[in-house]
Order: C-alpha cells, then structure tokens, then sequence
C-alpha cells in the first residue's frame, strides 16, 4: 500500500508519455509553424528566410500582383459556385436516395466512389473528357452540330467551371453521405407526424427536417469550406493554372513563390492571408458551437 | 472495535460542485451496509471514491485499519461489481475471473484453485469458457460477482448491480447475494436506488442526500423510526401520510381530530408541545377487524380505490389533507363507501415543521 | 341480414393498389439513373481509352468501346511512360508510394490510438487544452506549415526523403485520427475501464488487453482512412521529396502533364487508373466501413 501522496507531476505518467507526440505537434507545428511563417510574412525573405524587417511590403506587393488578384477572384467564384451546388446537388441526392429506394447500395457507391480518387485522377480524367479534339465538344460535333462549342479549359473567361465540374464530381458524394447519415438521424416519427398532419413532403423538408439537421450542416459547411480553401492538386492536375494564368488559385501562389520562385515572403504572406480567410469561418463557427456551454 | 471501512470528514468538489460534504462512515467487519438514495445524492460517487476510481478532495479513508486515501484501487483490497456488468467482451468468462488474478501475479495453480472454488459457489461452471455476449444478463452478473470473489477481498462494493435487469431476476439474484454474503461473511457495501433492495439486504442502511448521510441506522429504525421527513418520506411505498398540526396536553390535534399520542415515544424522552408533522404510514392506519386496537377512530369517504391484489390501498381526504390508507386485499371496496378508520400513535412519527428533525 | 354483409365489403379493402411505374417512381429512378451516369462516365471513359490503340482514339471518340482491345498503354505505363527525360514508368512512384504508405498509416495510428486512449480515459491537466489546438489546426491551411517543417526536416536531416514524408503525414494524421480514437473509447462504457482498474491493470495493461482487443472495427476505419489519404497525397509528396523518392500521384502528374511531343492519351489514361486503383478497390471492398470513416470524421468531438 502506498503512504506517500504521488507527485502531482508524476500521476498519470504514461498517459502524459503517451500524449508526447500530441503536445509537440500541437504547440511545434501547429502553433509554433503557424507563427513563424506569420512573423516571417513581414521580412524580406528571398531564396532563404532572413529577419529583415520590412513591415507590410510583402502584403502590399502581393495586392498588387495580378496573379494574386486573379487567384483570389477565382477561388470566389469556385468557391461561392461549388459550396452552393455541392449542398444542393448533396442534399437532393440525399433525399432521393433516402425514400426507401431499391439498389440504394449501388446507388450510394457508384456517386460516393469518386471521393475515394485523389484529386490528381480526378483533374486528369476530366482533362481528358473535356478535351475539345476527343472529349465532349468533339463527338457533339462529329453528331452533325459542327458549331457547338463546349471547350471550358481552353477558354480563360470558363476555363474555372471545367475545374468546378471535376470538383463538383468529385466532392459531391462526400456531402451526400453527411446529408443522408444527418436525414437518417432524424427521428420517423417527426414523419409520421407530418403525414398524419397533411404537410406536403417538401415543406416537410424545408420547415422541418433541414432547421433539425443544423449539425449537420454546419459540419458539413466548414469540412467544404476548409476543402475549398486548400484546393490544389485538381488546378495542378487539369489546367496546370492555364490556360495563362485562368485558373490560379492562392494554394498554387504560395507552393510557386516558395519552391519555384524564391520568393518565400511572398509566399510567407500569401499564405498568412489564407490563415486569415479559414480563421474568419472557423472563429465564428467555433464560438457558436463550444462557446454557449463549457464542456467538462 | 476495529472497522472494515472507515470514512473520515471527506470531502468531494467538482468544480465549484460539492458533491460530498465533511462525510464520516464507519463499516464493521462482515456488515451489509447499503448507501440508499435518489440519483444525484452521491451515493455512487461515495462508492467510487472508497475504491479509489475518483480522487477525493479532502479527507481521509481507511481499509482494513490502513490509510489508503492515496493508493491505486488494486491496492485496496477491494473489488468492485458494476451496474452494466463491466465484463471485457473479448474474454471467456474465465479470462475476466482470472484477468485481475495475473495482473497481481498470482501462480498458475492458486488461480484456477480460486476460479475453481468462485465457479462453484455461483454455479457458473459451464459458462467459463463462454464470452460474455453469449450470456443472459443473470449469468452475466453472476460472472461480474465472481470476478469480485476470485480476488478474495475483505470489501465488496456493489453500483447498483440489479438494475439492468428485470423484476423477477432482480429478487432471484437479491436473495443469492444475500446467501452468499452470509456465506463469505465480508464487508459488503452496496449502493441502490431501490429502498425494497437495501431494506432486505442491509444490516444497516445509510439514506443520503444532497452529499450528506440523512440517516445510518437499520432497516427496522429507518422504517420505524426515521430521524427527519426526509427519510420518513423517502422510506416506504406508498409513502407516508402527513398531517400538519399541534402537540397539546398528550394529543395531536388536527383540525376536529385529536389524536392521543399516548404510547409515543418522543425522541428526547419527554413530551413536547407546540406545532408538528405527524406521519403515519398506510399500513399503520387500522380499518376493519383491527380498529379495536386502535386509539382513536374516525370514518372518511372513500375516493378512490387501487386494489394491488396482495392489499388494497384506498384514497380519502383527513382534515383537509389528501391520504392513503392500506387495507387487506380480500376487502371489497368502492368510491363513496363511508369507512371507519383508527390510528395506532405509538407507530406515527412526529417531526418538527422547521427543522423537519424527529421530535 | 345479406344486405349488410355485401355492403361491409365494398369500398378499398386490404392492401392499396401501386403501380411499379407511377409518375412518382418514373421521376424518381429516372433522376437517380441519369446521375448514376454522370458519376460512372468518367471511370468508363478511363478504361475504354486505356484500352484503345493511339490511331483508334484520333478516329472515334471517348465514349465509344475499343474496337480491339490492347494492354500495350497499361504495359507502357507501369514500366516505360517518360517524365521528362527519364522513362521510368509509374513502376518506382508505385513503389515509392507504397514505402510511404505503409509505415505512414502503421505509426500515425500507433500514435492517435495511444493518444486518443489517453484523453478518453486518462484525462490529465492540459489534455484537453493540447487537444483543442491539434483540432484547430486541421483546419489550418496547410500552407502555412510548409516551410517550417522543411526547415525542421532539414536540421534533422530528412528533408527529400521518405523518412521525412513519413513523419509529416503521421504529424497532418494525428488530428482526425486522434478525434476518431477519443471518440470511440469515450463511447466504450466507463465502468469497464473501471473494473480494469480495481483489478490492477495499468496505462498499457488496459491499452493492450483491454480496450485494443474491443476496438478492431475503428482500427478498420482509421486503416481505410489513412491509406485512401496518404496514396491520394500530392502537396506532401512534391514538397517533402525529392524526384527520386516522389510518390505516385506526382510520378503521375508529371507523366500526363509535362510530356513532350506526341501525347499518348491511352497512356495517361493507364497511368491515371493504376494511380487510382489502390484507394478505389480499397473503397469497394470496404464500402460501409469506407461511409464510417468519412461520417465519423465529419463529427465534431
């Protein structure tokens, strides 16, 4: 039997071992990263990271670089465009499939499989079909209707919506498989209710079941959201940026201005300013859902 | 005298939450001793802290004459037997008795010697190489008590082991952990919503509230002798009758009643006077062939009637309060039938209305 | 008497008359079919060209089947697609992904399951607030760590290789995979750790005997989740290695878009399948376990 009081230091030791791993990623990578690519946002660095202090110089070059402004416009309008039909698309697609359909399995995976390709195939299946020799455009016009034209990647004024497309394909399953887990936790007898109550099936949905599926939105919201922020890979993949500078969007900014222009204060800057936009949603989010009640 | 248990001034906070406050027990050695109250008393959470799973906050325990405030609960020399079973679902029922037995280092043979003699008392022999999932939720805690048994401890402690399961195995496991604490004859603490439970059970029961112990007496004294209302109305069911009026000249005089109260005896030894609470349990209240013992009679209406079959319990209103008296089943009774009914003041219980303390 | 007994029967009796194609169903199955087919056309069109011979392609169009099926782009994709001036094939990107992968998914779950063990059922001071901080900074771009952890993989030596790659996956892992673990053996009842513990078993003790052997279907999920993110990483894999040790979505990229010359598009179409076959069939042999993962990650803590 033990007499003497344990250490507080030492109570819980291997747990506290355990959670090493946890505590340096957190306070060294994720803070302590975090902190120096801000703090270097505001020095002169070039190929290396130097302390010269050079006050927004950095952020003021890079609102004034038009490929930023380009970048940024474009992540609007892939964003605002992609957040808007993903939850649509999601949500309908939920909701048929929740009416007790048959093959509901096949359903679900055949619309759920492209989430399990990486952006790379994703960006590069759709450069293929949106090809305008072979793809779409092509057999349209091969059809007889020679002056259709349908060539989104090689068109800078569409060339975003070739890449909305293939993101759209991709990422659509995702939401469907939240919207559906969210519309199954609801409870039957809410239906039943409605039915025995004569409330049509669509204002069943609007008035009813979406104001109870709140949750589930919100978590679904800032998963899009935070995805859209970091998009990458499906530029690189489908238009490598082009046609020009068309389809750049701030992740690729910030990888080329580190590691193909070093320009890393450039990089350092823009990629702070993408700190800021994640950090406006997920503050608030955050607030409203941990703030209101203290977990213990 | 020398305790099984000993729980001196503890102290539990939460937070700024209090759940113990300045609490002192002491257990005898071989007592059945159950912590009874209504959820949110601490009685579960006392219970954690004996077996070391919470950290208390201030005060000190005692286990066998040792302090073991500080020590890990494998330490000491308790086991402990839980609501949900708590049996690790990927072992044989073997695996859980023995599970605690090779954490201690116990040899080969002195393991399936005790695994040997548990599977006997409890008669699970042919469940030891069963998993947990492929028992009935009786057997289930049979394996959970012997778990506690192989360990050969001198305190078991029980959360509410009854409660997941139905009615009828509830009473056939009360009796068997009965039988088997007259068997082993070892410290038993055993917490319970259930006041049928701990009044068949306990050697002594402790009603607690709000983190404090109301009550530690047995089962007897409680029921006949609640110290304050709240026991007196927690105890029992259907629950006792109140009647709020005053003590004057030897009787209890409630609206055109008066009660003799010859025969009680006051808690202080001599009589009082002034306003009080009588409370008189249904069964205490006399109709029928029993009124001739009675001191005092009286005849209400009839409201309502709920026949339970063993005993019918019957509704009418006692200057102005709303009562319940408990008849014999066999009597044939219904709403409006004028009955006569007598008081037997050496069981009632008188409480002071302010500090609601036994007088 | 007859009267009455007729007059009961009439009207709608036992089960409502449904048509199989009422409107209803037409729409419906008619929207889910046409969406099916928006889904599956691209899966299609990859393997109906991997198939086809360059002269097939200029002729007839993406969708039509080949004509006369060949394994040559597939061939020559594994084993002799060009990047550049190397003509390596996907072959050593397959490779490459596969070394990162497999100890990638093996120690970050070591880690978030220990971890999330910890938090579960062993909260101590600061747990919490450290948990906090990891779960915010899943959301932080990614961006902004790049270049302190080339910095840090440098001074240890690691930056461009798989080692290093390793480590930053187990480190972007620990996050999700960390809420996962937390959440499931928060689920697991308390009184069993409990009863672990009256009966002396430790940190590990419990870890290993206990709570491991309960929890095969989130180590499942974790496994699914793990391998279909770290084979479809890219940003990691450009950033943190070097051409040598690239992985297969870059080896991928790099075939498809900086060829010069001739584009074989029977080829690209090969290589971007092989890429994507490891996560797809892990996907379709999974299928719910697959749904678990992304629903459970979606859920906050």
């Amino acid at each position: 039997m033990s007499s003497k009081r344990p250490n507080q230091l030492f109570r819980n030791m291997p747990a506290k071992v355990a959670a090493i791993p946890m505590v340096v990623t957190a306070l060294f990578i994720f803070v302590g990263g975090t902190a120096w690519t801000v703090v270097y946002s505001f020095t002169k660095s070039g190929l290396l990271p130097r302390l010269k202090w050079v006050g927004l110089d950095q952020y003021e070059r890079l609102w004034g670089t038009n490929r930023w402004l380009v970048s940024i416009e474009n992540l609007a309008i892939y964003g605002i465009c992609m957040l808007v039909l993903v939850f649509v698309i999601g949500f309908i697609l939920a909701a048929l499939i929740d009416q007790k359909i048959r093959f509901e399995n096949t359903i679900r995976t055949v619309i759920l499989y492209p989430y399990a390709l990486s952006f790379v195939v994703t960006g590069l299946v759709w450069q293929w079909i949106l090809n305008p020799e072979f793809g779409v455009q092509g057999i349209v016009r091969d059809l007889g209707w020679q002056s259709f034209t349908f060539n989104p990647l090689y068109s800078p004024q569409i060339a975003i919506f070739g890449v909305l497309i293939a993101g759209l394909w991709q990422g659509s399953g995702l939401v469907m498989v939240l919207m559906l887990a969210g519309l199954r936790g609801i409870d039957q007898e809410v239906w039943k209710a409605a039915r025995v109550d004569g409330i049509p099936t669509w204002k069943t949905y609007i008035f009813i079941v979406i104001p109870m599926m709140r949750p589930v939105f919100i978590t679904t919201l800032v998963l899009v959201v935070t995805g859209i922020v970091k998009i990458y890979d499906l530029i690189v993949a489908q238009t490598g940026g082009g046609p020009g500078i068309a389809t750049e969007v701030p992740a690729k900014y910030v990888y080329d201005m580190m590691f193909q222009a070093a320009n890393l204060g450039q990089g350092f800057a823009a990629s702070t300013m993408m700190l800021v936009t994640v950090a406006l949603i997920i503050i608030p989010w955050a607030m409203l859902e941990f703030g209101g009640k203290r977990r213990v | 005298m020398t305790f099984s248990v000993e729980i001196k001034n503890l102290d539990l906070h939460f937070g700024n939450v209090a759940v113990l406050q300045q609490l002192n027990l002491d257990i005898h050695e071989g007592e059945f001793l159950v912590l009874l109250g209504s959820s949110g008393c601490g009685k579960s959470t006392l219970l954690n802290c004996i077996a070391g799973l919470l950290e208390v906050t201030d005060g000190q325990i005692f286990i066998g004459g040792e302090n073991v405030t500080w020590a890990e609960p494998s330490e000491r020399g308790i086991d402990m037997v839980f609501q949900s079973y708590a049996l690790y679902p990927q072992m044989t029922v073997e695996g859980n008795l023995t599970f605690g037995l090779k954490n201690a280092g116990l040899p080969k043979i002195e393991i399936a010697e005790r695994v040997k003699r548990a599977a006997g008392i409890l008669q699970i022999e042919p469940l030891l190489k069963r998993k947990p999932a492929a028992l009935s939720g009786g057997q289930r805690q049979r394996v959970a008590i012997g778990r506690a048994l192989v360990r050969d401890v001198d305190v078991f402690l029980f959360d509410e082991p009854l409660s997941n399961l139905d009615a009828k195995l509830r009473a056939d496991l009360r009796v068997e952990i009965k039988k088997l604490h007259g068997q082993l004859n070892n410290t038993m603490i055993y917490v319970t919503h259930d006041q049928i439970e701990a009044m068949t059970l306990a050697d002594r029961i402790a009603i607690m509230k709000g983190g404090k112990i109301m009550q530690l007496a047995s089962p007897h004294e409680i029921y006949n002798r609640p110290r304050n209302l709240y026991v007196a109305d927690f105890i029992g069911s259907p629950s006792m009758n109140f009647l709020n009026g005053e003590i004057s000249g030897g009787n209890f005089m409630v609206g055109k009643l008066t009660i003799p109260l010859d025969g009680y005896e006051f808690a202080k030894g001599s009589r009082q006077e002034g306003k009080a609470i009588i409370g008189l349990r249904p069964e205490h209240i006399v109709t029928g062939d029993n009124l001739a013992s009675a001191a005092m009679r009286t005849k209400v209406t009839v409201e309502l009637v709920e026949p339970m079959g063993s005993d019918t319990l019957i509704y009418a209103t006692l200057a102005g309060t709303f009562i319940h008296v408990r008849m014999d089943g066999q009597v044939q009774a219904a709403s409006g039938d004028e009955i006569e009914i007598g008081f037997l003041p050496d069981r009632a219980s008188l409480f002071d209305p302010v500090s609601e303390e036994r007088l | 008497m007859s009267d009455i007994s007729t007059s009961a029967m009439e009207g709608p009796r036992g089960p409502r008359i449904r048509r199989t194609f009422s409107r209803h169903n037409i729409v419906l199955y008619g929207t889910l079919f046409i969406v099916a087919v928006y889904y599956v056309i691209p899966l299609y069109v990859m393997i109906v060209t991997s198939l086809k011979g360059m002269p097939e392609i200029r002729l007839g169009n993406i969708f039509s089947p080949p004509l006369e099926i060949t394994f040559e782009p597939w061939v020559k994709a594994w084993g002799e697609a060009c990047t550049g001036l190397k003509c390596e094939g996907l072959s050593i990107g397959f490779w490459n992904s596969v070394r990162i992968t497999v100890p990638s998914v093996i120690i970050s779950i070591m880690i978030a399951s220990v971890n999330g063990y910890a938090l579960a059922n062993w909260r101590f001071k600061g747990a919490n607030v450290f948990f906090t901080i990891l779960i915010f900074g899943a959301f932080i771009p990614y961006q902004v760590m790049l270049y302190p952890i080339v910095i840090m993989l440098r001074e240890i030596g690691l930056y461009g290789s798989l080692t290093g790659l390793v480590i930053v996956h187990s480190i972007f892992g620990m996050p999700i995979l960390t809420l996962l673990f937390r959440n499931y053996f928060t689920s697991l009842p308390e009184e069993l750790f409990k009863a672990a513990r009256v009966d002396g078993a430790g940190f590990w003790g419990i870890y290993f005997r206990v709570m491991l052997p309960m929890s095969v279907p989130i180590f499942t999920v974790a496994v699914i989740l793990q391998i279909t993110g770290i084979w479809n990483d890219f940003l990691f894999g450009l950033v943190y290695t070097g051409p040598e040790s690239y992985p297969m979505t870059v080896a991928l990229n790099n075939i498809v878009n900086s060829t010069q010359g001739v584009v074989e598009y029977n080829v690209n179409m090969a290589a971007t399948i092989i890429t994507g076959l490891v996560p797809l069939s892990i996907y379709f042999v999974s299928g719910k376990l697959f749904v678990r993962g992304i629903a459970a990650g979606a859920v906050k803590g």
